[in-house]
């Protein structure tokens, strides 16, 4: 499905990524994982083409992406931060993003799933944080793309909605298609992740599938295993003179 | 002294008792005009019916009346004058006088009056004709109703509609002339009127005064000359109830004021011409009740301009209301309505209260560099305009209206 | 492109600067109609109104809708959409809109004064054309600015620096080379000057139809030769339509090469 060769792509002096290569060629979910500023959403971002990588290449099935817009169709994204136009209405939002993909969404259920029926009149400035992250996943899980790219689905959710949003992945799943998270609650993760891939300073630390990384780590968890990577880390840029930097690391979330 | 009256008036009663007509027409007897001139005697008629006369160098050597019915067509072939009047008291009425021919060497004309009074050329058409009605040291004599038309194109190769040279008491009136160089030219011309006339499409002036004093011109209407009227070195000249339209171009003015002395120019409307009035070096001129309406200037004075009055005149949306070049300066713009005067009358008796100042500074950029043209109307230069009125320091303090009118002056003339 | 330009268009017709803006229009004109009397003083007057605010206000819009609408840009930019029509809807999105508000806010008046009966019209057709034109290059380069500058505040202070400088500082400079050099034939050159300001050039145009007498008068055979015939006319025209085309290819330009 995707090819990641080489990647780097660095904003200004600050280096983001420094040559990543990775393979999704199994359907089923990858949490991508790392501390703040590890690369994360510059990753995701540049699948999307939202970043344009200074190197290396990025394949979607098979062709380069550079300068492509039509593969995006068979994406579907959540974005970070739930950003929308604020003068516009729940409703508004859904039948625009719906004229301008074209196809056929399927809103009602979710609508329904995550009990959004009395806010679709609502302008989208006046709703809340995790409402809105609601009307997030409406837009992003309504069509059935192949390829779904879930940039922390979970932030702001009630436990209900948790539920639901764990359902859905499992069924999601279950249909074939390629998940990717990115998430800082670890607990999410062990529940609905088959693969992991640990970015850490703009490298792939490691990638492998759950329990690997624990059998690799000997840790009893996850969150053990992750803490023994940045330990690790640690040593090894302090050894590097980059002590400073590794000592601020720290898990989000 | 006795004895002439005596044989004046024999003279006069025989005349009337044999006046007769001569008739004229292609398949009479009597089938050119020059026959029928030499076989007329003084005091006769000559009837001219409608018809083709290839005739030229006809020569009007008695006290004739010529008048055409029907339009009959006088044709020069593009190589004769046609017209040459030498005697006394001769009418010409009543033609259509065409193809004259251009000439490099002699000034043809249509008609041409010499050294002759008492005439009266009146009611003719007259089309390519090189010079029109053509007058030299003639008097007391009028040109009227004709109808003057050429295709003159450049300067050098044409002549004047109506052109009076060294002549007296000359009355032209209600003629229409168009595409000639000049409409209509005096040169020496003293005591004559030229009143009621259409002058248009000229290639220079619509009239021009060369040496000519005494003189009015009212009521006319010079539109799309080359400039309308130009007035030089001539004295008491009467300028009234003119119209000066559309005069554009390079060069363009309504009037033209060079080397004059004590004229008045009132109730005129300058309408749309490059400069309304461009005055060289004139003194003792009043200019009262007019219309400066749309021009680029309305009045611009340059060269020892002295003793000129400028009052109750109205100045509407010209882009520059004055402009003057001479730096001492006694002439006076007070009691004007300027449409571009923003002051206030707080004693409401219709005076603004702080004087115009019709100059302005960027008048002063564009004198000194014409291109500067093209920034007219920018922000940029209404900031220098504006801050130059604030703070004058180079426009001429005294060089303004101490009572602005605030209303529109009516003129109900 | 048609959709986005849509979207942004009715996402304006909700902000209510878009109403002030043509409101303002509308009362101007209708008070320089009946108030300030007659149609030709009017189309000056507004002149020098339009040929200030028109660029001012499409910048100030331009950038501000760029920075406001990041939201959307965002949505859009993942959804399988081409990045160019992104800009370019949502360019001629402000660039319509404010054209509108103009169409309306001046047209209307005029035409309920009777403009269709008038010999005026050409002078106000080249007056509208020259505002909408305006309107087009102004917010491009506004939305150019904006695409190339993350900071809202520096992005805003350099469009507006822009403006400024097209709208004053330009024929400041102008004005100084002319009084410099004016030992010099300067015609070709103040041609060429108005040529590289669309708001000179956009004066110029409107002059020519007003002010003709004195403009043409003085300044001499080349301008009036150039900017007086019909091919002048294409030409300014064909520039002010190249003044619309550089930064709409420079939004294009900068939008593919960025990142979000």
């Amino acid at each position: 499905m995707i090819t990641i060769e080489k990647l780097q792509k660095s904003f200004g002096k600050l280096e983001v990524l420094k040559g990543i290569s990775l393979e999704f060629q199994r359907p089923g979910i990858t949490a991508i994982l790392g501390p703040n500023g590890s690369g994360k959403t510059t990753l995701i971002k540049s699948i999307l083409g939202m970043a344009l990588p200074d190197k290396g290449r990025i394949c979607f099935q098979g062709e380069d992406i550079k300068g492509g817009w039509a593969y995006r169709r068979q994406i579907d994204y959540l974005p970070q931060i739930a950003r929308f136009p604020e003068n516009l209405a729940v409703k508004e939002l859904l039948r625009m993003i719906q004229d301008l993909r074209g196809g056929q969404p399927d809103a009602e259920r979710l609508i329904r799933l995550f009990a959004l029926e009395g806010y679709l009149d609502k302008r989208l400035g006046t709703l809340s944080g995790g409402t809105r992250q609601k009307v997030n996943l409406v837009l992003s899980l309504m069509y059935d793309s192949p390829l779904l790219i879930l940039d922390e689905p979970t932030s702001g959710l009630d436990p209900l909605a948790m539920l639901h949003l764990k359902e859905l992945l499992r069924q999601e799943k279950e249909r074939g298609k390629y998940i990717l998270i990115t998430t800082h609650i670890m607990s999410f993760v062990e529940e609905v992740a088959d693969e992991v891939v640990f970015l850490l300073e703009g490298h792939i630390h490691f990638q492998g599938s759950l329990r690997e990384l624990k059998e690799k780590y000997a840790a009893s968890s996850l969150e053990r295993a992750i803490a023994s990577i940045l330990q690790e880390g640690k040593l090894a840029f302090s050894s590097n003179g980059h002590g400073e930097k590794a000592a601020k690391l720290v898990l989000g979330g | 002294m006795r004895k002439t009256i005596l044989f004046a008036t024999l003279l006069l009663t025989s005349l009337a008792a044999q006046a007769a007509t001569v008739t004229v027409c292609p398949g009479c007897e009597c089938s050119s005009i020059g026959q029928a001139i030499a076989s007329a005697n003084a005091g006769d008629e000559i009837l001219i019916q409608s018809g083709l006369y290839q005739e030229g160098n006809i020569i009007v050597d008695k006290a004739l009346h010529l008048r055409g019915e029907g339009w009959p067509v006088v044709d020069g072939e593009n190589n004769n004058e046609i017209f040459t009047v030498v005697a006394n008291g001769v009418t010409i009425e009543g033609l259509l006088i065409r193809n004259v021919g251009t000439s490099y060497l002699k000034d043809r004309a249509g008609i041409r009056l010499k050294r002759v009074r008492d005439f009266s050329i009146r009611n003719n058409r007259l089309e390519n004709t090189f010079f029109g009605i053509y007058l030299e040291h003639c008097s007391d004599g009028v040109v009227a109703d004709n109808r003057v038309e050429g295709k003159a194109e450049e300067e050098m190769s044409s002549g004047n509609a109506i052109h009076l040279w060294y002549c007296k008491r000359i009355v032209a009136e209600k003629n229409q002339v168009r595409g000639h160089r000049d409409g209509i030219y005096l040169e020496f011309v003293d005591d004559s009127r030229i009143r009621y006339n259409l002058s248009e499409h000229n290639l220079r002036y619509g009239l021009h005064f060369m040496f000519s004093n005494d003189d009015d011109y009212f009521q006319n209407t010079f539109r799309r000359n080359g400039a309308g009227v130009a007035v030089m070195f001539s004295r008491n000249i009467n300028m009234w109830e003119n119209r000066f339209e559309y005069n554009w171009g390079r060069a363009a003015y309504g009037l033209l004021l060079k080397e004059i002395y004590d004229a008045e120019i009132r109730d005129n409307v300058f309408l749309e011409n490059t400069i309304g009035i461009y005055v060289e070096g004139s003194t003792r001129i009043q200019y009262q009740r007019n219309e400066f309406n749309r021009n680029g200037w309305a009045i611009k004075m340059s060269g020892g301009c002295l003793d000129n009055t400028v009052t109750a005149n109205n100045f509407l949306d010209n882009t520059f209301d004055l402009s003057l070049n001479s730096a001492p300066n006694n002439n006076s713009f007070d009691g004007n309505y300027w449409s571009d005067y923003n002051g206030y009358d707080l004693g409401r008796d219709g005076v603004g209260d702080v004087p115009y100042q019709p100059v302005k500074l960027f008048n002063y950029v564009v004198n000194r560099t014409p291109e500067a043209m093209v920034l007219l109307r920018s922000l940029f230069v209404d900031l220098l305009n504006f801050s130059e009125k604030v703070s004058p320091v180079l426009t001429p303090a005294n060089v303004a209206d101490n009572a602005p009118l605030m209303q529109k002056l009516n003129f109900q003339s | 492109m048609f959709k986005i330009l849509k979207y942004s268009f009715f996402d304006l017709t909700r902000s209510r600067w878009l109403y002030i803006y043509g409101a303002f229009y509308f009362l101007l004109t209708v008070s320089l109609l009946w108030l300030g009397g007659g149609l030709s003083k009017a189309i000056i007057s507004l002149m020098n109104i339009i040929l200030v605010l028109a660029p001012l206000i499409a910048t100030m819009f331009g950038v501000m809708y760029y920075y406001n609408s990041r939201e959307f840009t965002e949505l859009l930019l993942a959804q399988p959409i081409r990045r160019s029509h992104i800009f370019f809807g949502q360019y001629l999105g402000v660039a319509c809109s404010l054209a509108i508000s103009l169409l309306l806010g001046v047209g209307l008046p005029f035409v309920l004064y009777g403009i269709f009966n008038s010999a005026e019209i050409w002078n106000f057709s080249m007056l509208l054309l020259v505002g909408l034109f305006l309107s087009f290059i102004f917010s491009a380069i506004a939305f150019f600015i904006a695409l190339r500058n993350e900071n809202r505040i520096k992005g805003f202070g350099l469009a507006i620096l822009v403006w400024l400088f097209f709208a004053v500082i330009y024929d400041g400079l102008f004005l100084l080379a002319l009084s410099l050099f004016s030992d010099y034939p300067l015609e070709s050159f103040a041609i060429g000057a108005s040529l590289f300001n669309p708001i000179d050039l956009s004066r110029i145009l409107i002059l020519l139809k007003l002010d003709i007498s004195a403009l043409m008068g003085y300044t001499g055979a080349v301008i009036q030769n150039f900017m007086g015939t019909l091919l002048g006319m294409a030409c300014s025209l064909g520039v002010l339509v190249l003044w619309v085309v550089l930064p709409a290819w420079g939004i294009k330009w900068v939008a593919v090469r960025k990142d979000f």
